[in-house]
């Protein structure tokens, strides 16, 4: 089956806006981005062990003069709370991309926990939080969260939702 | 047998040059980098405890002409041992990753650490793929590290054996919104 397009729509809005370090814990949902960014020698794709980990390498990246984007799902939000302190307090642009689980058509309850707390959460951290249903909605939202982190120096966050991924497959 | 943690980051930052970045760890690392001078190329922590060693890899991706010495403690540095595996997978040439090793959680009254009861920081450094390991006991090990961090090639990690002496606290900016601006200015970097 061929990646739906907005995947690349998405690619395509981090190159134009000099994204030069992609950090992400592997994913499904985020898996031909992830594969994009890898393939492109002038993006720095730095596999993390924890999603905590990718919101210290942004602030390294920002003060070292470069942007970073990172991707994660739902649940990696949740590991990022305290480290996103450092971003609120000194005002560090993080732009952040979660595929939402336990939302539409979850098989799995232990991903609704958290996938149900993510927007407040984030939101109590000080994030400006846009979600995406259509992919059509895709680029545009993408562009703007961009122009947000990076002009505002804040967090900014784009939830896709599981509605717009798709439900994972759970038998083959 | 262990080093004196002023003196050793003293030594360190000896004539550091104006293309070595510091970014040191919240508690007595950057009250010993503030201690050995203040400079517009430290970045202080105040907190992000476990985040120090990966600034430290975003930092250096973004900027290969510089180098960049992370100097934290080994607390700091258990809680976000992960972070080696993932500079492991990167090991970009011109970052140190430096861990001043008292086996205490010095700001928090003195409790033990993990690397008291064994943990061997130099091993998992080395078993996440980090070639250049130091494991500095002595004056003389100390002057190699110096040496290693003046001529960087490789990603290189050190732990340094330092006292449980807690000097008097050498307050820096804390100002966080300050202190990225002044570093960012001193690089002249624009994003």
């Amino acid at each position: 089956m061929s990646a739906p397009a907005w995947q690349d729509q998405l690619y395509d809005t981090l190159k134009r806006a000099d994204i030069a370090q992609v950090g992400y814990v592997p994913d499904a949902g985020h898996a031909r981005l992830i594969e994009r960014c890898r393939a492109d020698p002038g993006i720095h794709d730095v596999v993390l062990t924890t999603e905590e980990e990718g919101v210290a390498l942004a602030a390294g990246a920002w003060l070292g003069g470069q942007r970073a984007a990172l991707l994660m799902q739902s649940s990696g939000v949740g590991n990022c709370i305290n480290m996103l302190s450092l971003m609120r307090t000194c005002r560090f642009p993080l732009l952040v991309f979660i595929t939402m689980r336990g939302e539409w058509e979850e098989f799995n309850p232990w991903q609704v926990p958290m996938g149900s707390i993510v927007e407040p959460v984030l939101k109590l951290c000080e994030a400006e939080v846009h979600r995406v249903r259509e992919p059509s909605e895709v680029k545009r939202t993408a562009e703007r969260a961009v122009q947000r982190a990076f002009g505002d120096e804040r967090i900014v966050a784009v939830l896709l939702s599981q509605q717009l991924i798709g439900k994972k497959v759970w038998t083959k | 047998m262990s080093l004196e943690r002023r003196a050793a980051m003293a030594a360190l930052v000896a004539d550091r040059g104006e293309d070595l970045l510091v970014v040191p760890g919240l508690g007595s690392t950057t009250w010993d980098l503030a201690a050995a001078g203040d400079n517009p190329r430290n970045f202080y922590m105040w907190g992000a405890m476990g985040g120090t060693a990966m600034i430290g890899l975003g930092l250096a991706l973004a900027q290969p002409g510089k180098r960049v010495a992370v100097i934290t403690g080994d607390g700091e540095m258990l809680m976000g041992l992960g972070s080696l595996a993932t500079i492991g997978v990167q090991r970009p040439p011109n970052l140190a990753v430096i861990v001043f090793d008292n086996a205490v959680y010095g700001e928090t009254g003195g409790q033990p650490s993990h690397t008291q009861s064994g943990i061997d920081l130099v091993a998992v450094a080395r078993s996440c793929g980090i070639g250049d390991c130091f494991d500095v006991r002595d004056e003389a090990g100390l002057a190699d590290l110096a040496a290693g961090l003046k001529t960087l090639r490789a990603t290189l990690f050190a732990r340094v054996a330092i006292g449980a002496e807690e000097p008097p606290r050498v307050l820096p900016e804390k100002d966080g919104i300050a202190l990225k601006q002044r570093f960012r200015a001193a690089l002249g970097v624009k994003a």
